[in-house]
């Protein structure tokens, strides 16, 4: 099967849903002409023409807002937020409005939106611009967010998102965009993932490592060193922050015993922290260990590079825990031959 | 008569999107009203006094919950207004909704329920006085957070332009709503797509004890239009049909060119911001200049004037409204309250695993 980008399977899924389905349009900044910042959307003005892939001005409330006043009335838009810090100039409308519109009216009309976006440091884009603010969003009820981390999965949840009939909120990050994988089909074939389930990528029996978007990348890297020491970890990729698969994490931490998360966010108050409260209400008798979560410096995020780097969460810091957690377990473990 | 600026010469541009090409149309002649469309007007909007009186009341007896935002002074606007919407056309709105619910065809018993939070209301219960949608009635909401309609209201244009339909999406806000930057962001991408949304700015003069000329560096707000190159005008509110009459105008340019318009009507807001609002702030003087600004009063002199309907006509039709709000007001008190099943029927549109429907004493995990 084929090997592509993370990129270029976004890239190729936005167009067999806009093949699939006439209702399907897109409509962000620079997405059209200039073919996206990121290039996700390139030749797709060229092949569908300014109806279907609308160029706006510098106005994320007004489009975003324009998107789900569209959506209300039965199209489907596709919404690219240049980065997902400029999310933050929509949040009344993502917030306040599109995740409140089918509820707050009893159910009369739904929103079918995505907004895709990315996020992510490591490119030394300094403090505003380098943001993992997903939490905003995974805390909404009426909202869903995904975040997939490989090109296959990207595929099958942009699917998903774009076919659901409420707002989804589809994490990117700047640090996958070039990253490759194999797609499992031709696009146009690929089946849809189901929102809501996280996946065991890797099995193991030793500790659990959970983590989602780039941070599941580095995981599946940490857990292969790991391997080679002998100790098994099982990797949970979340894929979905709301809804939170949490049957998946707990029966994993009911296997392992101790459990690291790994997440691109801040610490206080971030995704891991409701993943360690889940863990502790779920599988309290089976821990063996506190769960560790490796996360973000509480900063915000430097420019200078030595700075930059030492505040991200990477494949060694994520390593550094997994091996005080498994030594906190008090279990007979083999240390790496140094 | 309606002041009004006239948009600058289209630019040259793109097309984009599905668009009607621009045609130089004349305005309609405005329609000389004749008596019974006058008495109808008349009865839409005594109703509409009497349903909020009613509402107020039922607010003090703690029927009603929440916030409760009035039309009273703003019924020749509400009547104006959606006397020149045909029934397959979109509205959008504010907070103080409850007789434009009414006058685009909801009955008074569906939206006084909503205001009791029963499950016969028009939103089922979820929504109360300030979110009160009906899809048939295409009232796609009323809205809490100030602005939060209008990028809505513009999407629902585009939508329509998409489609290639022939409806129009009329968008209501107050005058504060001016003053946001989502209405900024809307009139500009509007203007730029050839939308068919007409934007309604109701001026009552206050935005809850703000006036505009304490919110507005221009608080001729219609004129703003120019800065998006959006014909405007401003209309008397107490007048029904002066303000039917420009709506139609902005309609019928929604409509058949596919441009956008910028309204405002001036009314007076005879009343607090919500009904718990004893508006200390007006003095004296200003609450006595309110009772000569009574749209209805002055409507029912002119038709007593004209001779087109007379005292005591005026008491049957009064006697006849009252009766409908006494039999909404008990409809809606005879109305069951939400099943407490029923809570987490509409949180997601499609069905997903993994959702926790716990109450706040639950376990996450029940095993």
């Amino acid at each position: 099967m084929a090997t592509v980008t993370y990129r270029q399977a976004l890239r190729d899924t936005l167009r067999a849903e806009m093949l699939r389905d006439e209702n399907v349009f897109l409509i962000g900044e620079e997405i059209g002409l200039f073919e996206g910042s990121y290039k996700i959307t390139e030749g797709l003005l060229k092949e569908f023409g300014p109806r279907r892939v609308r160029d706006t001005p510098i106005a994320e409330e007004g489009f975003v807002g324009a998107a789900i006043g569209a959506a209300m009335l039965g199209l489907r838009p596709v919404v690219e937020i240049m980065t997902i810090n400029f999310s933050l100039l929509a949040l009344d409308q993502i917030v306040n409005h599109a995740a409140k519109i089918y509820g707050m009216f009893g159910g009369q009309a739904s929103v079918p939106m995505v907004i895709r976006t990315p996020g992510g440091g490591g490119q030394q884009l300094g403090a505003t611009h380098s943001q993992n603010v997903e939490l905003f969003y995974s805390f909404i009820p009426g909202l869903k967010v995904v975040a997939p981390s490989t090109p296959a999965e990207a595929s099958a949840m942009l699917k998903a998102a774009i076919r659901d009939d409420d707002p989804v909120l589809f994490l990117e990050n700047l640090a996958l965009y070039n990253t490759k994988g194999e797609l499992p089909a031709e696009v146009g074939d690929i089946e849809p993932a189901e929102i809501g389930r996280a996946g065991v990528t890797r099995p193991g029996t030793d500790i659990t490592i959970i983590g989602y978007s780039r941070m599941a990348r580095v995981a599946a890297e940490v857990a292969e060193t790991l391997a080679a020491d002998g100790i098994s970890a099982e990797v949970v990729d979340l894929r979905s922050l709301r809804p939170l698969d949490r049957r998946t994490i707990v029966d994993s931490v009911r296997k392992t015993g101790c459990a690291v998360v790994a997440e691109d966010d801040w610490l206080t108050y971030g995704i891991g922290a409701e993943i360690a409260a889940t863990i502790q209400e779920g599988a309290f008798d089976w821990l063996d260990a506190p769960v560790r979560r490796v996360a973000m410096a509480e900063v915000p995020l430097p420019y200078a590079k030595s700075l930059e780097t030492a505040a991200l969460p990477s494949a060694d810091s994520l390593l550094t825990a997994v091996r005080d957690t498994l030594r906190a377990t008090g279990r007979t473990i083999l240390e790496p031959a140094r | 008569m309606a002041e009004t600026t006239k948009a600058a010469p289209a630019r040259t541009r793109r097309t984009r999107g599905t668009k009607t090409p621009r045609v130089n149309a004349a305005a309609p002649p405005p329609t000389p009203p004749d008596a019974e469309t006058l008495v109808g007007y008349y009865r839409q909007m005594l109703l509409i006094r009497r349903f909020e009186e009613r509402a107020a009341r039922a607010y003090t007896e703690a029927k009603i919950g929440g916030y409760c935002h009035l039309n009273l002074g703003e019924e020749a606007t509400v009547v104006g207004l959606m006397a020149a919407l045909r029934p397959s056309d979109y509205l959008f709105t504010n907070y103080r909704e409850h007789g434009y619910a009414l006058a685009k065809g909801i009955g008074a018993e569906r939206v006084m329920a909503e205001l009791y939070g029963r499950s016969t209301g028009v939103s089922k219960g979820w929504g109360g006085s300030m979110h009160l949608f009906d899809a048939g009635a295409r009232l796609l909401g009323g809205y809490g957070i100030v602005g939060g309609q209008v990028p809505l209201a513009t999407g629902a244009a585009l939508a329509v332009s998409y489609k290639g339909g022939d409806e129009v999406v009329m968008c209501h806000m107050g005058d504060g709503t001016a003053a946001i930057g989502a209405f900024h962001e809307s009139l500009n991408i509007a203007g730029l797509w050839d939308l068919p949304v007409v934007f309604v700015v109701i001026n009552n003069g206050l935005g809850m004890g703000t006036t505009v000329e304490n919110s507005a560096a221009e608080p001729e707000l219609y004129r703003r239009g120019a800065a998006y190159r959006m014909e405007s005008a401003r209309v008397d509110g107490t007048d029904v049909i002066a303000v039917r009459d420009a709506a139609r105008l902005a309609v019928e340019r929604a409509r058949s060119e596919s441009r956008p318009y910028l309204l405002e009507t001036t009314s007076p807001r005879l009343k607090g911001h919500s009904v718990v609002d004893p508006a200390r702030y007006r003095s004296k003087g200003e609450k006595e200049a309110l009772k000569a600004a009574d749209p209805l009063a002055r409507m029912a002199l002119n038709l007593e004037e004209a001779g087109i309907l007379g005292h005591d006509d005026r008491d049957t039709l009064d006697a006849e409204v009252t009766a409908e709000v006494d039999a909404a007001a008990a409809f809606a008190d005879e109305s069951p309250a939400p099943e407490v099943s029923t809570l987490f029927d509409y949180t997601y549109a499609t069905p997903v695993p993994g959702e926790l429907r716990r109450l706040p004493a639950d376990p996450v995990f029940s095993s």
